[in-house]
């Protein structure tokens, strides 16, 4: 972990998020591999550092396009946990009153332009609240998340050079978890080194650990004054997606090997690790943490199974504005 | 063409009514922008946004990379953190490449966000045949986008609808499918000096008649009405409405003009197949006026082929005077 002058404050909530996104994950996979819930979920364990940091070097007024594995992004952006939980269990108090599931949560209030369920999809998204941003002389960035399966999508290559031609502020975050569902980086590119694709588009370009939290954190925070005063950047975070690709997922295309080893490299165990290491809180006060996150969590769950479905009647409704 | 009231009306082309609504929405409000490929300077393939640059520059009207996803999915993220986006496709048959973004991004970003966001943007596109382009720049495609829940598809087919209805487009909260028909481009219409707007869904009747309803939309409609002036000397009264909107349909024009004559026609320009006609026809069969109805509905789209180059092939490959008169005689026989 690099040296850092970076809040107690800041540093306890990107503890605390990578937990409850982790809490929250591991809950919603117990109810899906129980039948309690519907449909699919893609789950970020492993990669909390990389969404939560960026998304806690943010400003509130700062927007976001996420992914289908975006629950990391959310909670890391700001989220009511009840009402995220509730939209998992397609409840009407959810952040989509049901309608919108694991792949659509989105929170415009807190920046936050949705995840999606099209590998790429949320790209074009950023490059126009970007331009938003530069048309209306906002002070503010647009963070694209999107992993190393959707930078062989055209559409990243169309919008990193539309976003690189305009001088959009726009950080284009790519998190790269080394499989695009069961198929491993090698082979889909050639030149696995994604940031080498910045090149070609005239912008600038970073690798970092994407499970250091705090590397990650401040690299946004640094690259946020970049993108604000000159136009787009790539970063790339690497990662590794601990569990399955959906729910669906055998995991036949890697090792047990592979995945313990990345076990071990869990960014929140190394979080706490630094934490406590450099004294800036006690093992007592992470233990205080890490029971309060559960808590949340459990509550979370609590909400949105007393919550009601939402009505057939609200079928037809929100078509159109 | 019909008065359409107003005190001052001067005639100007299908090309300037569009320019027309597009400068005074973005003189009305800055959030509204153009932008496509070679809007700028150049004006537009067509000519539409002639002029334009020069009035707004560079940020409002925009230029941009051959990139039809982004632009499309661009004015979709404008739109929906406050922006008016105004995005030109060169042809409605680039709307393919465009088509994930439009789909699944922005005509469903409101329903599956429960109803939090909106995207008030336009995607103008040229469309359909008649220049000799062949067949990747003149098809069609307004049959699928019905099939959009979320989309608005507007194609109005004179220069006074094609101004109300564009700035009633740009006004919208949704994502409306402009399509301009580039037949029409250079047809000249009356159109009020002042200002005005069109609802969207709402269809004209083009012409009153009581023997036959002819229902079409865009560049069938002055074919249609050629038609229509000719049967007259003939003694039969048709009826045209041009749909204007074909998502939503107007319901109500349509079935109240089907029990009025008890006998109807739907033409399109674009292949039968799949085509708007079959919606038409299933609207008609399910309603009231199937009970009026004098003899089957006849649909006439266009023939199931893409658009071939050679010119009398190209003519054949859409409705014409002659099948439509075909068509009407059959009917009313």
């Amino acid at each position: 972990m690099t040296d850092t002058k970076i809040s107690k404050e800041k540093l306890k909530e990107i503890y605390i998020k990578m937990n409850h996104t982790r809490k929250f994950e591991e809950k919603v996979a117990y109810f899906f591999s129980r039948g309690m819930v519907h449909g699919t979920t893609h789950l970020y364990i492993g990669e909390e550092a990389s969404g939560v940091g960026a998304c806690c070097a943010l400003d509130k007024e700062d927007y976001i396009t996420s992914t289908h594995r975006g629950h990391g992004h959310c909670i890391g952006k700001g989220i009511d946990l009840n009402r995220m939980m509730a939209e998992l269990l397609g409840k009407y108090t959810g952040y989509c009153h049901g309608k919108g599931g694991s792949m659509h949560i989105a929170d415009l209030t807190m920046g936050n332009l949705g995840a999606n369920g099209v590998v790429g999809g949320g790209l074009p998204i950023a490059v126009g609240a970007a331009l938003t941003m530069k048309m209306k002389k906002r002070d503010n960035i647009v963070v694209c998340f999107f992993g190393d399966g959707a930078a062989n999508t055209g559409s990243f290559h169309e919008s990193v050079n539309m976003a690189a031609v305009w001088e959009l502020p726009v950080l284009f975050f790519c998190e790269n978890n080394l499989y695009g569902m069961s198929t491993h980086i090698k082979r889909a590119m050639k030149n696995t080194n994604i940031a080498d694709r910045a090149i070609g588009y005239g912008i600038p370009a970073k690798t970092i650990d994407g499970n250091d939290a705090i590397e990650v954190y401040n690299t946004v925070r640094e690259a946020r004054e970049y993108v604000k005063k000159n136009g787009p950047m790539l970063i790339v975070s690497n990662t590794y997606r601990i569990s399955g690709h959906s729910k669906s997922d055998a995991n036949v295309y890697r090792t047990k090997e592979e995945i313990a080893e990345w076990r071990e490299k869990c960014p929140i165990k190394r979080m706490r690790k630094y934490l406590e290491d450099n004294k800036i809180f006690t093992a007592k006060e992470l233990d205080e943490m890490d029971e309060q996150t559960t808590n949340d969590i459990e509550n979370a769950v609590i909400y949105a199974q007393n919550s009601p479905n939402p009505s057939i009647d609200t079928l037809l409704e929100d078509v159109y504005a | 063409m019909r008065k359409k009231g107003g005190p001052k009306m001067r005639e100007i082309t299908y090309a300037q009514a569009i320019r027309e609504a597009m400068c005074e929405e973005m003189r009305r409000d800055e959030n509204v922008f153009l932008m496509g490929e070679d809007v700028g300077i150049y004006g537009g393939a067509f000519g539409v946004s002639l002029g334009m640059w020069e009035e707004f520059g560079d940020e409002r009207v925009r230029d941009t990379p051959i990139s039809e996803a982004a632009i499309a999915g661009a004015a979709a993220g404008a739109a929906v953190t406050g922006m008016r986006p105004i995005a030109e496709l060169m042809f409605s048959d680039f709307i393919t490449i465009a088509m994930e973004q439009l789909i699944n991004q922005a005509a469903k970003m409101r329903y599956m966000f429960g109803g939090k966001a909106q995207v008030p943007m336009v995607l103008r596109a040229p469309t359909g045949s008649g220049t000799g382009a062949a067949a990747q720049h003149s098809q069609n495609i307004e049959a699928w986008l019905m099939n959009i829940p979320g989309l608005k598809v507007v194609m109005p087919a004179t220069p006074y609808d094609a101004k109300g209805l564009l700035k009633a487009a740009i006004r919208d909260n949704n994502p409306v499918v402009f399509l301009e028909p580039k037949l029409l481009y250079r047809k000249k219409g009356l159109v009020p000096e002042e200002e005005y707007l069109i609802p969207i869904g709402k269809a004209d009747i083009k012409r009153e008649g009581k023997d036959l309803t002819i229902i079409t939309c865009g560049r069938m409609v002055p074919t249609c009405l050629t038609v229509a002036d000719e049967m007259a000397k003939k003694g039969i009264d048709i009826e045209v409405i041009d749909l204007r909107t074909l998502l939503p349909l107007d319901r109500e024009t349509i079935v109240a003009s089907a029990k009025k004559t008890g006998k109807v026609l739907i033409v399109h320009e674009g292949v039968q197949t799949g085509g708007i006609a079959g919606e038409i026809t299933a609207l008609i069969a399910d309603s009231e006026a199937f009970f009026y109805l004098d003899a089957p509905i006849k649909r006439l789209g266009g023939a199931d082929v893409p658009i071939p180059y050679n010119p009398e092939l190209e003519k054949n490959a859409v409705p014409t005077e002659n099948s439509i008169t075909e068509a009407v005689l059959q009917l009313i026989k």
